[in-house]
């Protein structure tokens, strides 16, 4: 089964965000909205479209998640860094919650 | 140097205003994504990894105190307090807003700056040696020539949307610094038997996916024709390079399809067409130019300075930070100081807020408010009196900006890489951050010798791997990060791209791999022989022995 949400950068900040549960774009990846068939993945890409159309984010497309403990983390390491920040700058990363539930 | 006219000022101001317009249109929804990014890459506004990227142009790397106050502000303000210095001579802001920019952009106008091409299929900003003006090799200062090249080529009207990006560098020494070989136009200023000053041409010089070293099209151009013969070069390749690949349509490839022999004549007819026109440097606006980049009101200085001369007998750091960070000047008396950008295991070009308001007052305080941004990603104060070298280098240190590593193996050039480049395939800084770590003692640094370590995350090049001494390329393999490791690859005016050596490395061999090449340098050394040397004399064979003998 894989697992993937939504990220996107928004339009005002270019900040990397992620789509949540109720339409909402969030900062942190472990709020994300988890789908978990090609069907879900593909109605949360929709929405995100629609919220590209409607000037909130730029470019949004899916990216493969992994979650273990409730922990969502992307698959490929450029998406890490992408929702965690650089690593050569570790002050300006957003570590993600721990608790964070995966929404499914 | 340069100062706007009121063309200049207002050609800027009004593109500010284009912009805003621009970012209002498309937060009202007129304008799409893909309508508004070409207008804000024209504007030098990326969308990197984690925010907008603001590419900001110092033209031949040259900045005023005014200028790099205005910097800081900017990085302090609108930024997460510091910005990054690159391989281009510019400066680079990480984590900028879309609807902050045309306040940037003003701002910028303010001080006579701008981020116009810093991106797009233009003509870019022309880049020079960082020691314009004060080398003591020089036969002429490039800034001149780049400052006319800057008037001709911005907005030029049938060169805005050319196959591909395009790069001219200029250099007015002998020792070329501005690693003109391979850029799209390289021009080396020399002297011809007649002992007039005028411009080898080069072409067709460039790295990313396909390195190439640049061929002279014209062993001595004469200074008056140097905008006709641009012109010339640049309407074939406009006619000619190829739009349908993306891979094939800078210059270079072009060059190599035709041959140089055919490139140049079909350059040399399209010459005969416009040369001796409007385009013709007159011997006036030559001088008009020339004009602002006078030397500063230098002292007569009296050489060697005793306090000076004692200073380097006593303190031992200081005369092994002279030894690698000061570099001779022109004028007796003087002396051209490069600021370490790259601390031991620091990032490779960036500077904080403060960092550059400190270096700022220190180019007001002992220079004539002018700095200089090299393609090694660090700083230059280019007039200081050698009497005031020691003073100055006990402030530096107190900045982190007098690490004695110019030239040595500690003065890593790196692109952002992964951590910002939407581009990228693997993390740079880091790898030029671990290696600088590991050669952090002093004494085996100045030991090592000259060696230019160059690292880039992908196969663009930003990093200039290429031409590394060392050089690192980074890539994705199945999902994790290897390098690819080049040796060999030089940017002076003895320019080679370096060659494989093997098969790339894992993230934490890299380091143990650059290690085993330095000592099997250092074992195979003759007297005197620098790491380049050594290896021109036994070839790549002897490394790849070593990197690979466990495998």
């Amino acid at each position: 089964m894989t697992l993937q949400v939504v990220t996107a950068n928004r339009l005002g900040d270019g900040r990397v965000v992620f789509l949540a549960d109720g339409y909402r774009w969030v900062e942190e990846i472990g709020l994300a909205h988890v789908g978990d068939t090609d069907e879900a993945a593909k109605a949360l890409l929709a929405i995100a479209e629609k919220a590209a159309a409607d000037r909130i984010v730029v470019a949004p497309y899916l990216i493969g998640v992994s979650a273990e403990d409730d922990r969502i983390m992307p698959t490929r390491y450029r998406e890490v860094l992408r929702a965690l920040g650089p690593s050569s700058h570790p002050e300006f990363g957003r570590p993600p919650s721990a608790t964070a539930a995966v929404h499914r | 140097m340069y100062r706007y006219d009121n063309y200049d000022q207002t050609l800027v101001s009004e593109r500010v205003e284009q912009f805003r317009d621009q970012v209002n249109r498309r937060v009202a929804g007129e304008l799409s994504e893909d309508e508004f990014k070409p207008l804000r890459l024209m504007n030098g506004l990326y969308l990197q990894l984690h925010a907008y990227m603001l590419r900001i142009a110092v033209p031949y790397g040259t900045l005023s105190t005014v200028q790099l106050r205005k910097l800081a502000e900017i990085a302090r303000r609108y930024d997460k307090g510091y910005g990054h210095f690159t391989t281009r001579q510019n400066l680079q802001f990480n984590w900028i807003r879309l609807e902050d920019t045309p306040d940037i952009l003003a701002a910028l106008a303010t001080v006579e700056m701008h981020a116009i091409q810093t991106s797009g299929n233009c003509i870019r900003n022309v880049t020079a040696d960082h020691f314009a003006g004060v080398a003591g090799d020089e036969i002429e200062d490039p800034r001149i020539y780049c400052e006319i090249i800057r008037q001709w080529s911005t907005f030029h009207p049938e060169f805005s949307f050319l196959p591909r990006k395009f790069k001219i560098a200029v250099t007015g020494s002998p020792h070329d610094r501005a690693a003109v070989k391979v850029h799209d136009i390289g021009l080396r200023m020399h002297r011809n038997e007649a002992g007039e000053i005028g411009f080898e041409v080069l072409v067709g010089g460039g790295q990313g996916r396909t390195p190439v070293i640049a061929k002279t099209i014209r062993p001595f151009l004469p200074k008056r024709h140097l905008l006709s013969y641009l012109e010339a070069i640049l309407r074939i390749y406009n006619q000619l390079g190829r739009r349908d690949n993306l891979y094939k349509s800078r210059i270079k490839i072009l060059v190599d399809s035709v041959g140089i022999d055919r490139f140049t004549q079909l350059v040399e007819e399209e010459w005969q067409q416009i040369r001796d026109g409007y385009l013709d440097l007159p011997v006036a606006e030559i001088e008009r130019i020339r004009g602002f980049f006078a030397p500063p009101p230098y002292r007569t200085l009296d050489a060697p300075v005793p306090e000076y001369e004692g200073a380097l007998r006593r303190d031992f750091r200081f005369a092994r930070w002279v030894r690698t960070n000061v570099t001779p000047h022109k004028r007796p008396g003087y002396a051209i100081v490069t600021l370490s950008l790259k601390p031991t295991g620091g990032i490779p070009g960036d500077a904080t807020d403060a960092q550059m308001d400190a270096v700022a007052d220190l180019a007001d305080r002992y220079g004539f408010g002018e700095v200089r941004v090299s393609h090694e990603q660090n700083l230059v104060l280019p007039d200081v009196a050698q009497a005031d070298l020691h003073e100055l280098w006990k402030l530096l240190e107190t900045l982190e900006l007098a690490t004695p590593n110019v030239g040595l193996a500690g003065d890593i050039i790196a692109c952002p890489g992964l951590d910002y480049c939407a581009l990228a395939n693997a993390r740079s800084i880091p790898v030029a951050q671990q290696i600088s770590k590991h050669f952090s003692d002093l004494t085996k640094l100045l030991d090592i010798g000259e060696l230019k370590i160059k690292i880039s995350g992908c196969i663009n090049a930003c990093g200039h791997h290429h031409v590394g001494h060392i050089g690192i390329l980074g890539v994705d393999k199945h999902g994790s990060e290897f390098y690819q490791i080049t040796l060999g690859g030089s940017a002076d005016e003895n320019a080679s791209i370096g060659e494989i050596v093997g098969p790339s490395f894992g993230a934490t061999e890299v380091v143990d791999a650059v290690e085993t090449i330095i000592d099997t340098y250092l074992h195979v050394r003759a007297d005197g022989e620098r790491f380049l040397d050594t290896y021109r004399r036994i070839g790549i064979k002897p490394f790849k022995e070593k990197l690979y003998a466990a495998h």
